[in-house]
């Protein structure tokens, strides 16, 4: 039996909690994330539900690696801003957010994030398009589709502000 | 933050549990411990209250060893104020409510 698969995936940035679930399944299933590559997650085998799989959009940060690995979490790497962490299991629930505050300020990171690559993907069409390149296209696309993935993180965030307003 | 605000829940139990130093994950065990079980801190959450309670002095960073990665941190007297105003609010909301209940 092979212990070891690869699979290549990606996925919209609005979907990161789906991606999220799809990890928790696959451990539920028996195979844990164990490192992550451009595009490729590596899995290893595991007893089925031995594991809890969280992802985040986080800048590096070294001091907030150990900080998790301190409450039993480990590092399991990054892809892009994202960077996935797991738990056993049996150490204890593992979430990253416990309060919809902190939701809301993982929405607002993610937001910024677009809005500085959709923007200079805007700039840089622009100029493209007044110049000779004929590639300005491109980044005119790009920054479109950013500026729809902001609308729908945007849209999650406001139905957590909702929320806000009744009760933490 | 102006006097008179609420605090969030997470915050309360963060400066509740650093009447005495503690590093991250002390604050999650003692949160725990201090609702009985009911408030569970989670990692992100408490990452960046800490970093944002700092930066308002309500907290402060203690000194450490420099082979130490644990941080450590400490209510600040400014701190203690806000704890001591927050719990003068709460026990006037409980207090609201019961005699409001009583009645029905």
């Amino acid at each position: 039996m092979e212990n070891r698969k690869t699979i290549r995936k990606w996925y919209w940035v609005w979907d990161f909690e789906k991606e999220e679930n799809w990890l928790n399944e696959m451990a539920l299933n028996g195979w844990v994330l164990e490192s992550v590559e451009y595009v490729t997650y590596h899995f290893v085998r595991c007893e089925p539900g031995e594991y809890s799989v969280r992802l985040e959009m986080h800048p590096y940060d070294e001091e907030y690696r150990h900080f998790m690995e301190e409450t039993g979490a480990e590092y399991v790497g990054r892809m892009m801003m994202w960077v996935y962490f797991r738990k056993k299991t049996d150490r204890g629930p593992f979430d990253l957010f416990s309060d919809i505050d902190s939701r809301i300020r993982h929405l607002d990171k993610i937001g910024k994030m677009l809005t500085g690559i959709g923007g200079a993907n805007l700039v840089i069409g622009i100029v493209n398009s007044f110049s000779t390149s004929r590639l300005g296209f491109v980044n005119l696309l790009c920054a479109t589709l950013l500026m729809y993935a902001l609308g729908r993180i945007h849209g999650k965030k406001e139905a957590l502000e909702k929320e806000r307003l009744l009760h933490e | 933050m102006a006097e008179g605000f609420a605090l969030t829940e997470a915050t309360y139990y963060i400066l509740l549990s650093l009447i005495k130093p503690l590093h991250g994950y002390g604050i999650m065990q003692k949160t725990e411990e201090l609702s009985g079980g009911r408030v569970r801190l989670a990692a992100g959450t408490l990452y960046g209250a800490l970093s944002a309670l700092c930066e308002k002095g309500w907290i402060l960073l203690l000194p450490t060893d420099s082979d130490s990665r644990r941080k450590e941190y400490r209510l600040t007297e400014k701190g203690l104020a806000v704890l001591r105003t927050e719990v003068a609010r709460l026990r006037e909301l409980a207090d609201n409510g019961e005699r409001v209940l009583q009645e029905v």
